[in-house]
């Protein structure tokens, strides 16, 4: 299992909001949070990408994260002003070659 | 644009981004190939739909996958009915992305199930929850539009995982009625879903990022950077054509044909050779990754004499020692964008690093390589 750096994920979780619904232990694409449990747990945080499921899907706000796209053309558009902050914008250039379908083969 | 010879979509929706209401209801005549009848619900008829890839669908796939005309690739929204559905069918949620659509209804055969297309502007369904426009708004619009809840009489959506940094499933329920549940990542595990009562494995769950994972964007990356390096390739062979000895951009321009290669070889480094070897690559950054494809393409071309080694081209050697790794060092950051476990602050981190060492070093390689066209003969 591939992961990238370390203690550098925005992701925040209160424990004491947690209602133990179990939704971010669904949605989490890389298994951070642990199961169906109250309150629910945090099991590795570098794990983390930021795509943000977890805390738009927390009923309890109980999770905040800088949610966006780890993408490095994104990040220099953003910075050269042009485009959005993220490389996925249907409206940049066609040919972007970020995000560009699915990421994964099997993935919808 | 694109050719829309073997694109299968709806003629209206090529336009563009904003999909027409003519995208709603279908004329008869104007339905593509893997529309296969009509199924009549209480909220009007329902495009029947295919299962099966046809060669058209694959060759389209392929094409897209190469860049191709993959902005206006997309299907209309909309609910759709696959095998012979009825009111207790389950409901699949998806993006209009044909490709993403495909994955799903080819998996689906056997199936009675209805799917629920959301107007994600062509774009799959994990980028377009990233944006935002797989969300909750418009779950909860195509319900409404789509008249779903006189369709079906559960109040079940199941939407695929990778759509839940768009959709607060707790909102969808507030606003629609519909309760959602999260499918598998990957559309190959929904009959293993479904039997098992629409539960998922952990495994489904999680995101992977194998070999194939990353060949698949391969070819897209290759596109989206060759015709940079050939620009970069084409001004060093020429730049080294016009000052060794007249424009001679070959025999006697052997510095500018090394440069030229060497410069492709590096995009090879940084667009292919480091996806595919990631994660044994004794880096945790694309770009770290990257330069030590760089280097080794650097060493391998001083072994075969491409990179000279001597005393008296010590400067075109320090060039192009900078110019190769640096090169296959930024092409492969930029792999970061389809990778699957970057995250945003980490891409930053990276690249606060890496940026100013690139922009260095590629700086120092090309001022170096410039006087060495001069001094150097």
């Amino acid at each position: 299992m591939l992961k990238y750096l370390s203690n550098v994920t925005t992701l925040h979780y209160d424990a004491d909001k947690c209602v133990g619904c179990g939704r971010c232990a669904e949605v989490c694409p890389h298994g951070v949070f642990a199961g169906h449990q109250r309150p629910a747990a945090i099991t590795d945080r570098d794990r983390c990408m930021e795509c943000g499921a977890c805390m738009r899907n927390c009923p309890a706000e109980a999770i905040t994260v800088r949610a966006g796209v780890g993408c490095a053309v994104g990040v220099i558009y953003g910075a050269l002003g042009i485009g959005g902050d993220c490389c996925c914008s249907a409206d940049s250039s066609a040919g972007d070659s970020c995000c560009s379908d699915a990421e994964s083969p099997d993935a919808q | 644009m694109n050719e829309t010879t073997t694109q299968q979509t709806d003629r209206c929706c090529d336009a563009g981004d904003s999909q027409p209401p003519c995208c709603e209801a279908q004329a008869a005549d104007d339905q593509p190939a893997w529309v296969i009848g009509e199924i009549n619900t209480p909220a009007g008829p329902v495009p029947h739909i295919a299962t099966a890839l046809t060669l058209a669908d694959r060759l389209a796939a392929a094409r897209v996958r190469l860049g191709i005309g993959r902005m206006s690739y997309a299907v209309p929204a909309g609910l759709y009915a696959v095998g012979s559905p009825d009111a207790a069918s389950p409901v699949l949620v998806t993006a209009n992305y044909k490709l993403s659509f495909d994955r799903l209804r080819e998996r689906l055969g056997g199936m009675d199930a209805w799917v629920l297309v959301l107007d994600t502007k062509g774009i799959n369904v994990w980028c377009a929850a990233g944006k935002g426009t797989f969300g909750t708004d418009e779950i909860v619009r195509r319900v409404s539009l789509t008249g779903l809840a006189a369709v079906v009489d559960h109040r079940t959506l199941i939407v695929p995982q990778l759509g839940a940094p768009g959709v607060a499933a707790h909102e969808v329920k507030k606003q629609s009625g519909f309760k959602v549940v999260y499918g598998p990542i990957r559309a190959v595990d929904i009959p293993a879903f479904m039997a098992a009562g629409m539960t998922a494995t952990d495994a489904m769950r999680r995101v992977r990022f194998g070999l194939r994972d990353r060949s698949a964007v391969v070819p897209l990356e290759l596109v989206h950077w060759t015709p940079w390096a050939l620009a970069v390739a084409a001004a060093g062979l020429v730049a080294a054509g016009l000052t060794r000895g007249g424009f001679d951009i070959t025999a006697g321009n052997w510095l500018g044909v090394r440069s030229a290669a060497l410069v492709l070889a590096a995009l090879v480094g940084g667009a292919v050779i480091a996806p595919l070897l990631l994660p044994i690559l004794p880096a945790k950054t694309l770009s770290g990754q990257g330069m030590i494809v760089g280097i080794a393409i650097a060493a391998v071309a001083t072994a075969m004499g491409w990179i000279p080694l001597a005393r008296e081209t010590v400067i075109e050697t320090a060039a192009l020692w900078l110019i190769v790794p640096t090169i296959s060092a930024f092409v492969a950051m930029t792999y970061t964008g389809a990778t699957t476990y970057t995250s945003l602050s980490g891409v930053r981190r990276e690249m606060r690093l890496a940026v100013p060492i690139q922009i260095a070093a590629g700086a120092a390689g090309l001022v170096l390589w410039t006087v060495g066209l001069f001094l150097g003969r």
